[in-house]
């Protein structure tokens, strides 16, 4: 038995070697050709490279070494991927597809206007989309993720304060639930934070919140629905507050897969809001990134907008003279600028639009009605195995503290639930409720799915009941066990290096 | 035959499943589950066309595509920081399997070691190509990548100044501008000629091949900045790091890129992943994600996000940077197109781009009415000055179905960058001689 | 756990030692490390700084956490443990001996009646 095991490991180990050590002189995955043109002189050696280190290896050893690496991994095409506030919906393949036409794969970012009339539509169009879904004036697609669109969002609000004269205006509010980006994107903007608790009911503290109204306030970044999946009651007196004390209120849209056509933001009174593409929208998360982060404004803040943004011309120049293409790509009157090489992540936008274009409206409701629906049938069902912090009707998600059951900690459920074939939930967050488990189910989920990891979390409770140390050393069926991430961070190794 | 309502392909519960579950969590309808909004913004009409079938839909789009004038049915000359290079057919179908395309962030690495790896591949493969010692998981693109170098060598310096060549890409400049301005950093502009910077200068910007294709004296450069107590951060094109002299023997601090050069398709702008590579000693100050290797309970070797404390979901508003993500799958296609190119393969694509733009250049250099406005070393992009206005040249390119160069008579009379890559053929590049030369 | 009484403490959970030669030697309690979990990584002033009672003088970092070091007496850094920027580690196996962090010359040593005595820490961290 032992022997077998050693083989075994060996031969995983080998199935990991890295590219380099599966390099062998003589080896290439390159099909190239020879130069068809008459041989050009080379520039002085002393600016050419001597020596590249690379790989060597075939194309066949590759597509094993990849294959191999790629089912180490969980995927939403794999296994149910409940991960709180990354909204890990099904990516549908006809996205991908769209993306790959050539016609748009192809286009270049620097082409005239007139040669990329297509792409520039597309773009208007999804900006029209988000405009609508959000309730607000104007929207633009350059944020390339979005912690991007969060700094490119108070960024417009930085401008539009300094414009008024009132460039004293620094102070950032940021509710105690928000993700870590709120607050470095308000840091990145020159802003300082002042950190809002929440109330018993998991509602921003407006008490908290008049305190902080004075003469310094730029803002307020709020999560709507917020980290603990609650759609936050006090919103709208929130946003009078602000508004009364002359800041302007930001909305982060990570959660926006709950709200699709049941309410618009603007409506609420927030005057910037980013929508994560990659969430609600379904473009897929590609093991982290890439995403996109578009922004919506309302009047005030439009004129800052990073760019450039779509338009649409109705006068198209004077007669006789060329006209104007319909489509252009333009800077916004007082933008703050571009704040990424290109007008945005077009593959990832061209997927959402898509994604919007086939499902309609009516797809819409569906997704918000069956993603809450599910997060809330879960909550029903979970309540008695773990704490409920905020007792109420939640969102898209919800989140349980774990701390009912000695060795059955929010990290310990996590590693375990590895082995029942699901993904964790999102644990440690948000940092307001200990042993958090912020669970996600999305409206791509079935009833018998959220039937069997139910069944899971049961027999894993069960299983902590009858020995408190089972767990610790979760999971015991993955690839690897739990991992040294304290050697890793001690004594840092980043790259493959030549031994000796 | 009566109209079929509109079911989601992609939502399974069926009308049964949302009955049952309702009386389960004791609500009537899906609508009460709203309750919370309040009742004056809920439910609001919302302007969404109605749902399309895939098969109509593709229609549409595709005859969008097809109004686009692009490089997948005409010759392109067209570079300017995005470049169409030859992808081989395995990378798409091996990145984009499922299990990579639609897996999140690693936060749980006993089930994401296929992404940590590959991401410790991207991390090798770049600061080898670099010759840096350390490179992260990746960033947005190439222009938000030296944006946030400027910001690193502000922290390192503790100082406020920023000086960028003037040979720059504009666009990088200015989202340089837009990173900075924000916290009181001033930007200056500077010649490639400069043999002084301003008091106080944190770092030196440049471009490496310059945005007009031409290479610079970098190792000079890094003294220049050195000898004032700055950081040199450069911008390289990771496909010419083939063929010159990398960044890390050019006494380079910081060297960032636009790993779109790495077979990743244009795509009108987007996703593109950003390189960025340092040296060690700057390690801690590095944004973004980075992988590191370690062991499990067991001894066996595997992978795991590293050195987190640097980021914003633990150090909040201290963080280096505000950026989550890693762009994983670019990276990842990167990393594969690399590898199937390999250490003899990269040089000969990169070789094959310079060949074919020193005998295009050579023979628009022999054409009456052009001239090369600069001398020097470039790589696979060139200005030309032509005998007419840029934009007049790229409508008659059109016109003969080739697109033509960027247009940058701002900086040359009647300018226009051209780039030749491996994909074009000679009878291309004679095909845009011969339009050229019809132009006077 | 045993409190040395041979040194005072900061409520951040600092310690301060006199040194025979007038110097204060500085580190963090075993009770700071334990909260803190597997130490990684350890920022220091450079040798020359002036520093303040009650300042940051660095942070202290662990896996997934980083913590301010802020310091017990006002003064001049004259020298930091090169140990524990390369083995950390030794924060955890040794807070009061060889995890030592800098070394002070303090501005008025007088300062150091101003912190907690063992017991009063002691009463502090039960």
């Amino acid at each position: 038995m032992a022997a077998r095991n050693a083989t075994l490991t060996a031969e995983a180990h080998d199935r990991r070697r890295l590219l380099m050590e599966r390099s062998r002189p003589g080896r290439t995955g390159a099909s190239l050709p020879a130069s068809d043109v008459p041989e050009q002189p080379l520039p002085d050696a002393s600016l050419l490279r001597d020596g590249l280190e690379l790989p060597e290896v075939t194309e066949g050893e590759v597509v094993r070494y990849f294959t191999h690496l790629s089912q180490l991994n969980f995927s939403v095409d794999t296994h149910f991927y409940p991960l709180g506030s990354c909204t890990m919906k099904y990516n549908p393949r006809f996205n991908e597809a769209m993306a790959a036409v050539p016609g748009f794969a192809s286009a270049h970012p620097a082409q005239p206007e007139r040669q990329v009339q297509g792409a520039i539509e597309v773009m208007y169009r999804l900006q029209e989309y988000l405009r609508e879904i959000t309730g607000m004036a104007a929207a633009s697609l350059a944020p390339l993720a979005g912690a991007q669109g969060e700094l490119a969002g108070v960024l417009t609000i930085r401008a539009a304060l300094d414009e008024r004269g009132e460039g004293r205006r620094r102070k950032m509010l940021i509710p105690d639930t928000a993700h870590g980006t709120n607050p470095a994107s308000a840091a990145m903007a020159g802003f300082y934070v002042v950190s809002i608790p929440s109330n018993a009911e998991g509602n921003i503290d407006l008490d908290a919140l008049r305190k902080e109204a004075d003469g310094e306030l730029a803002g307020i970044m709020l999560t709507q629905p917020s980290t603990l999946g609650l759609f936050d009651r006090n919103a709208i007196e929130m946003c009078r507050i602000v508004h009364e004390a002359g800041g302007f209120v930001y909305g982060d849209g990570a959660n926006m897969n709950a709200l699709l056509g049941r309410v618009k933001l603007g409506h609420l009174g927030f005057d910037v809001v980013h929508l994560n593409l990659h969430k609600t929208f379904s473009t897929p998360h590609g093991g982290g990134g890439p995403g996109a982060g578009p922004i919506c404004t309302n009047e005030t803040l439009s004129p800052f907008l990073p760019g450039p943004v779509a338009i649409r011309r109705t006068l198209r120049g004077a007669q006789g003279e060329r006209e104007a293409p319909m489509y252009g790509l333009e800077l916004p009157p007082k933008s703050i600028g571009r704040i990424g090489g290109s007008a945005g992540n077009f593959g990832v936008l061209l997927r959402a639009f898509t994604y919007i274009s086939l499902l309609g409206g009516q797809g819409m409701l569906d997704i918000s009605g069956n993603a809450v629906l599910n997060a809330n049938y879960l909550l029903v069902m979970l309540r008695e195995l773990y704490d409920l912090p905020f007792d109420r009707r939640v969102m898209h998600e919800v989140v349980f503290s774990a701390k009912k059951r000695p060795g059955a900690n929010a990290l310990n459920v996590s590693k375990r639930l590895l082995d029942h074939g699901f993904h964790a939930p999102t644990m440690y967050f948000p940092l307001v409720v200990a042993e958090a488990l912020m669970i996600e189910p999305t409206e791509t989920e079935s009833k018998e799915t959220l039937d069997a990891f139910i069944e899971a979390l049961t027999d894993i409770d069960a299983e902590a009941a009858r020995d408190e140390t089972f767990l610790a050393n979760a999971p015991f069926d993955t690839p690897v066990s739990r991992l040294d991430e304290t050697a890793a961070a001690r004594h840092p190794q980043l790259r493959w290096r030549r031994e000796g | 035959m009566p109209e079929s309502p509109f079911v989601s392909p992609y939502i399974p519960n069926t009308d049964d499943d949302r009955a049952s579950m309702l009386a389960t969590i004791g609500v009537g309808s899906v609508e009460e589950l709203f309750d919370d909004i309040p009742a004056e913004h809920r439910h609001p009409h919302l302007d969404i066309p109605a749902p399309r079938s895939e098969m109509d839909l593709r229609r549409e789009l595709e005859a969008l595509a097809e109004r686009n004038f692009h490089a997948g049915a005409h010759p392109s000359f067209l570079g300017a920081g995005v470049y169409h290079h030859y992808c081989p057919a395995v990378v798409s179908p091996l990145v984009t399997r499922g299990e990579f395309l639609t897996s999140y962030t690693p936060y749980q690495p006993e089930v994401s070691q296929g992404t940590l790896q590959g991401t410790y591949e991207f991390q090798t493969l770049t600061a080898q190509l670099f010759g840096m010692e350390v490179s992260n998981a990746g960033m947005y693109d190439g222009a938000s990548s030296l944006a946030e170098a400027a910001l690193m060598a502000c922290r390192i310096t503790g100082r406020a100044k920023v000086a960028v060549v003037d040979t720059v890409n504009p666009h990088y400049a200015e989202v340089v501008r837009a990173y900075t301005g924000p916290q009181q950093i001033e930007v200056y502009a500077i010649a490639p000629d400069a043999t002084e910077l301003e008091p106080e200068t944190a770092c030196v910007l440049s471009q490496y091949p310059n945005f007009f294709g031409y290479v610079e004296d970098v190792a000079a450069r890094s003294e220049l900045a050195h000898r004032a107590g700055a950081l040199h951060c450069v911008s390289c094109d990771p496909m010419a790091m083939a063929m010159f002299r990398a960044p890390g023997e050019c006494g380079v601090d910081i060297a960032t890129g636009e790993g779109q050069a790495l077979g990743v398709p244009p795509s009108f702008g987007g996703p593109y992943v950003g390189i960025f590579t340092c040296r060690q000693e700057y390690l801690r100050q590095l944004p973004g994600r980075l992988v590191g290797r370690t062991v499990d309970t067991e001894g066996r070797t595997g992978y795991v996000l590293t050195l987190q404390p640097r980021e914003q979901h633990i150090r909040r508003e201290h963080a280096t940077s505000n950026i989550c993500t890693s762009t994983a799958l670019i990276g990842l296609w990167a990393a594969a197109y690399t590898a199937l190119m390999g250490k003899h393969g990269l040089p000969h694509v990169a070789g094959l781009c310079y060949q074919k733009a020193h005998y295009a250049a050579g023979r628009i250099a022999e054409l009456p009415g052009y001239r090369l406005p600069i001398e020097g070393t470039f790589f696979q992009e060139f200005v030309v000055s032509c005998p007419k206005p840029a934009e007049e040249v790229s409508i008659t390119l059109e016109e003969a179905g080739i697109i033509g160069g960027l247009d940058v008579s701002d900086r040359f009379e009647n300018g226009m960058l051209l780039c030749v890559t491996e994909v074009n053929t000679k009878d291309e590049i004679d095909g845009l001689l011969n339009v050229l030369a019809g132009i006077k | 756990m045993a409190i040395p009484d041979d040194r005072r403490y900061s409520k951040e959970h600092e310690w301060a030692l006199v040194e025979e030669s007038g110097t204060v030697l500085i580190g963090i309690s075993e009770f700071a490390q334990a909260e803190l979990g597997d130490v990684v990584y350890v920022e220091l002033p450079k040798v020359g700084t002036q520093v303040t009672q009650g300042g940051p003088i660095g942070e202290i970092e662990s896996v997934k956490a980083v913590s301010d070091l802020f310091s017990p007496v006002s003064g001049e850094i004259v020298e930091v443990n090169e140990g524990v920027k390369a083995n950390p580690e030794l924060v955890n196996e040794s807070p009061y001996e060889n995890g030592w962090l800098v070394r002070i010359k303090p501005d008025d040593p007088a300062q150091l009646d101003t912190l907690l005595d063992a017991t009063q820490y002691g009463a502090l961290t039960a």
